[in-house]
């Protein structure tokens, strides 16, 4: 049966072209970078191009990117690296509700190390006031961490905006921009950004490269010690095969970026308008306007959303979904609760992700099946637009604690 | 987490979904917040039989899995037979569960028990 695969968020296939840049840094290059040696030297060569690659995607300059062994290493590296170094001048972070939990986690783990956290509300649609950033803002801030795109609503938060305050109050201010690029513009120096986290299996490369942008001068703490690679900041045999891949993956992603993107958002407008119209009872999660060009989330009442991934599975077709069931936790996701739903309606989200292999028939095959599956839950559902759920529900439901 | 094929066999063509019109035992149990509610249905004849059960589940595919085999398992058993019925009962038909739906298995059974309750309430 054909696959569509629409989780381009979880990640992405490797593509052809990368995987062919990559694999003679298996065998043929295998020399390690830091030998002074011909084989050595030859892989120390490339991964500097690499990083070329990628600071040209992001407008830095090389010598500011760092490589790392995922987008969450780069996050942690950002944020305890910053609050390690800066602590002397203050021990205040802020950040959003809605983060990755590669940041949520970690600043709830710098809250055990004493440094005091302010998490800033999202609205309905995701988006963080500037005003409740300038409010929450203090003496003793040395850190504002912001994501630019979310992970599961696709909502772009005003990172050029946030910078500009940031900037003036004289903080450090960090983004995780996993989502953004490939998607949507990163520039480093529009955005007075200091930090910015970047994976390259969101762009179609492979897992477990990631790499953190450390705009010059910024006082920051190692996250691992060891040997002097990555002039000196981040210790570890560098992983050569994938640097490279990484920065061919962002060359490409830099060099498509604007057909990419017009594709991407063509057909998610398709999707969605294929699913407001025929399908009641449903919402679309994140902003309508400033949101990725690949992302589509919603919300179908009186239903669940593993139900809906496993029917859709079965006729091929590969999404995510906010639901606890999903997610191996209890509770749905912290994203959807943020932007204000109840948590009965967070657990029937679907998010169906677009990539640049996405047609138009696979959005009408997704759309039609939709339909169906929907309709099919529902008539299962006990509850409904008739049938909401009383009070008498949750009493006897009261001993039912996870 | 993998569902066994018995699990999904019982999500695609769930055995006895919807209302039963003239039930004289419902029972519902669970919470949106939990993201499972199950409602169970019994008609119980004059001999304390059930004689039909159905379902109507809001929930993972172990849940509405485990409250079709539920239903399935119960008809044609006594009342007092079936009040002895247990979340293992359920898993053991459906080849396992995965260790975090354990619990869809567990709603299966007090929606029955709650069902009972609810046909004993009502001859009362």
């Amino acid at each position: 049966m054909k696959r569509i695969y629409l989780d381009h968020a979880a990640t992405t296939p490797v593509d052809p072209a990368v995987v062919e840049t990559m694999l003679p840094f298996f065998t043929e290059y295998f020399g390690n970078p830091s030998s002074v040696y011909t084989e050595g030297r030859g892989v120390k060569k490339s991964i500097e191009a690499a990083r070329l690659q990628i600071a040209k995607a992001i407008n830095a300059d090389p010598r500011e990117i760092y490589f790392t062994g995922s987008g969450s290493e780069a996050d942690n590296w950002a944020i305890k690296g910053i609050a390690m170094k800066n602590q002397a001048k203050g021990k205040h972070i802020i950040t959003s509700t809605i983060e990755h939990h590669a940041v949520l986690h970690t600043c709830e783990y710098l809250e055990k190390q004493g440094f005091e956290v302010t998490y800033l509300p999202v609205d309905e649609d995701g988006l963080i006031s500037l005003d409740d950033l300038r409010n929450a803002i203090r003496k003793d801030t040395i850190l504002v961490t912001i994501m630019f795109a979310n992970n599961e609503i696709g909502t772009v938060e005003p990172i050029k905006e946030i910078g500009e305050i940031v900037k003036e109050k004289g903080i450090i201010f960090h983004t995780d921009a996993v989502q953004a690029l490939g998607n949507i513009p990163v520039d480093v120096k529009d955005l007075n950004v200091d930090l910015l986290s970047i994976s390259a299996h969101k762009i179609y490369g492979p897992k477990g490269i990631g790499a953190l942008f450390i705009r010059k001068g910024v006082p920051i703490d190692n996250l691992i010690h060891g040997g002097a690679q990555e002039r000196k900041k981040r210790a570890g045999t560098e992983n050569t095969a994938e640097i490279v891949a990484f920065g061919k993956a962002a060359e490409m992603a830099t060099e498509h970026l604007a057909e990419n993107a017009a594709h991407m958002k063509k057909l998610r407008d398709l999707l969605i308008k294929g699913v407001m119209d025929n399908i009641p009872q449903v919402r679309l999660n994140g902003h309508p306007e400033k949101r990725l060009p690949g992302n589509a989330n919603f919300c179908f009442d009186y239903i669940e959303g593993e139900s809906i991934l496993l029917s859709l599975d079965i006729i091929g077709i590969a999404g995510s979904s906010g639901s606890a069931c999903t997610s191996g936790s209890l509770d749905p996701s912290h994203v959807l609760l943020a932007i204000g739903l109840p948590a009965g309606v967070a657990h029937g989200s679907l998010r169906l992700t677009i990539g640049k292999h996405t047609t138009a028939e696979d959005i009408n095959y997704v759309v039609d099946n939709l339909i169906q599956i929907i309709e099919r839950l529902r008539k299962m559902s006990p509850i409904n637009a008739d049938c909401p759920i009383d009070d008498a529900v949750f009493d006897k439901a009261a001993h039912h604690h996870h | 987490m993998e569902y066994t094929d018995v699990v999904m066999e019982n999500f695609t063509c769930p055995k006895h979904v919807g209302e039963i019109e003239d039930a004289n035992g419902v029972g519902q149990v669970g919470s949106p917040a939990c993201g499972d509610i199950m409602k169970i249905f019994l008609k119980i004849n004059g001999d304390g039989v059930i004689e039909d059960a159905s379902f109507k589940t809001f929930g993972c595919g172990a849940a509405v899995a485990s409250s079709s085999m539920a239903t399935d398992m119960i008809i044609g058993k006594t009342i007092e037979e079936a009040g002895k019925f247990k979340n293992s009962d359920v898993v053991d038909a459906l080849g396992g569960l995965p260790a975090e739906k354990i619990h869809c298995s567990v709603l299966a059974a007090e929606a029955i028990q709650a069902a009972i309750e609810d046909y004993h309430k009502n001859k009362a």
